[in-house]
């Protein structure tokens, strides 16, 4: 149990941040005019058509004890940020950034322009019309960001095994514990791992549809999901 | 603003706006206005794509002009000159739009009061009671605007613009698809309102009936400039260029040249340039030989079936009807006079003159039916 408690504790904590910082990019991403977004977008997008292997290869890299990453860290917690916790976080942030930005610089964009416009003779500035206006009618997108990052990180493996390596309670993820579990024959194990984590997966999306439900209703609008795009 | 025996009296809307647009398929467009609106209503007239929505978006700061001035009173929002461009949040300039935007996810008593965020609560309650009363929607506060029926829904964009009490009021369209008598109450509780404030309010539309219903002042727009402002009467009777005349319900636009004038007669003979008619038109600007356009509505024209004597109409042609076709209430026949008209009838009309493909027709043409067009 104590990989599923690491998994969540590790879900919950790269889902909060990716929510914290998505939603000012995001944000950014929908509305700038800069000519160079592009270049911004496909980096945000990487982590998509990468090999998690790839990217926990560099992410690796970069924090140990050589790398940029790992002597900042090192410099102000006096440990490195390879085979740790935080070293997890970070690198599962980075693997799961599409999954949280996409759907919400997709909702923030199907917003109608004119509410903006509206919203701008009525005297507010930006940042209120995002609290009051682009956020709630983009609840949809937020929730759809939220259980894609938190549902991505629980499976994922390769970027893990690269970064976390395999340490109990630390960085042993409930996707390596049931590949060990496998490896060593232990099959009924396994089973009750990969169960657990069926479960929790369903009753995760059926939460998210019966929400969207009542919440399409009232504004008119549906969540985002990769499956449904237009 | 200036108040004035416990009047506010807002000052009148001054803006001239240029602004180019390089269009990827059509040919550019370009903005070049100047007007003034006073408080009280002012209509924007002009077709579709003659860029009055354009001119409501810069005067409202949603788009900025390349070069221009835009002021309320002694307020200047813009000025690229003096380098001045207000954000429109800055402006105190509602502005309605054909969509309205009303927030879908507030009830339209939150709607109303989002533009008051600033206010202490008690105030702010104030101030939305008194609008939804002044627009008739006070039952409706706790609904969402999916759950409120058409015109309703633009009263509340209405209040809700209103309540900020601002300094001018642009209307988009913002009452297409209503039926006449709901439009009409409307814009006698806008009327009402703005009796005490005085607020310049400028209203786009590009149908006629509804300057007809608003009118007290007129700005026509074609192409980007203004082609002639003043009472409706003025600008929509004697429409000065061929694609506003159409828009204001000419739909038949002739080309001829003039012949004399009889000044004692206050009128101008006109030889059309296609077939063999000549007509009187009243007297105009233009001398003998110069080349002029005709404008006259389906509508004015008479039809007989057989040649009619003792009138007072100068303008009689005998020609014979090209097609009829029923559109809704009324019957539009072709008629082929060496030139082609368009005459309006009613089918009941149409039934007793017993008129056919063919039928041999005169076509009675009042002097002051036939309007003068500049070229």
């Amino acid at each position: 149990m104590d990989a599923l408690l690491l998994s969540l504790r590790l879900a919950l904590c790269v889902s909060a941040i990716l929510l914290a910082g998505g939603l000012p990019l995001a944000y950014w991403l929908a509305y700038s005019n800069w000519r160079g977004k592009f270049l911004l977008e496909a980096v945000v997008a990487l982590p998509l058509v990468l090999p998690p292997t790839v990217l926990g290869f560099y992410v690796l890299v970069a924090m140990g004890p050589r790398g940029p990453l790992g002597k900042l860290w090192q410099s102000f917690f006096g440990h490195g940020l390879a085979f740790t916790f935080e070293g997890l976080v970070l690198a599962s942030v980075l693997y799961s950034l599409p999954f949280a930005v996409q759907p919400l610089i997709a909702s923030f964009e199907s917003v109608d322009r004119k509410l903006l416009d509206a919203s701008a003779v009525l005297g507010a500035g930006r940042l209120k019309t995002f609290w009051r206006v682009i956020l709630p009618l983009s609840i949809p997108g937020v929730l759809t960001a939220l259980v894609l990052s938190f549902a991505h990180t629980m499976g994922e493996f390769g970027v893990v095994l690269m970064v976390g390596g395999n340490l109990a309670g630390v960085t042993r993820t409930v996707s390596i514990d049931i590949y060990d579990h496998v490896q060593s024959l232990e099959y009924a194990e396994a089973n009750r791992m990969a169960l657990v984590l069926l479960a929790i997966s369903f009753a995760v999306l059926s939460v998210v549809y019966a929400i969207n439900r009542q919440v399409g209703r009232q504004i008119g609008r549906r969540l985002w999901t990769p499956w449904a795009a237009k | 603003m200036d108040t004035v025996g416990g009047q506010v009296n807002a000052a009148a809307l001054t803006a001239s706006v240029k602004l180019a647009r390089i269009r990827a398929l059509s040919s550019p467009f370009l903005l070049d206005i100047s007007i003034e609106v006073p408080p009280g209503i002012t209509i924007l007239f002009g077709p579709s794509g003659a860029g009055k929505s354009t001119v409501l978006d810069c005067i409202a700061g949603l788009a900025r002009p390349d070069a221009g001035r835009i002021a309320a009173g002694e307020e200047v929002m813009f000025d690229s000159q003096a380098g001045v461009n207000c954000p429109p949040q800055a402006r105190r300039i509602a502005y309605v739009f054909q969509t309205l935007a009303l927030f879908p996810h507030m009830s339209a008593e939150e709607n109303v009061a989002y533009g008051l965020d600033g206010l202490p609560h008690q105030q702010r309650a104030a101030r939305v009671e008194e609008i939804l009363k002044a627009f008739r929607v006070e039952k409706l506060r706790a609904r969402k605007p999916l759950e409120i029926s058409g015109g309703e829904r633009q009263r509340i964009a209405l209040a809700r613009s209103l309540v900020t009490q601002p300094r001018v009021l642009l209307l988009d369209e913002p009452l297409t698809g209503l039926d006449a008598e709901l439009k009409a109450a409307i814009v006698d509780d806008l009327r009402a309102w703005n009796v005490a404030r005085r607020i310049p309010i400028l209203y786009v539309t590009h149908t006629r009936e509804e300057v007809d219903a608003l009118g007290e002042r007129v700005i026509a727009m074609d192409r980007g400039r203004v082609v002639s402002e003043g009472a409706p009467m003025d600008v929509l009777e004697a429409p000065r260029r061929k694609r506003l005349a159409q828009a204001a319900g000419f739909e038949n636009l002739l080309g001829g040249t003039v012949l004399d004038l009889r000044e004692a007669d206050g009128v101008m003979r006109v030889q059309l340039s296609e077939g063999n008619c000549e007509i009187e038109v009243p007297l105009g600007y233009a001398a003998a030989g110069e080349r002029v356009r005709v404008a006259i509505r389906a509508g004015d024209i008479l039809l007989a079936t057989s040649q009619p004597e003792n009138l007072s109409a100068r303008n009689v042609i005998e020609g014979r009807i090209v097609s009829l076709e029923r559109r809704g209430a009324l019957v539009r026949a072709r008629v082929d006079c060496g030139t082609e008209f368009i005459v309006h009838l009613t089918p009941g009309a149409a039934r007793t003159l017993e008129l056919a493909n063919g039928s041999r027709v005169w076509l009675v043409l009042k002097t002051h039916s036939c309007h003068l067009v500049e070229e």
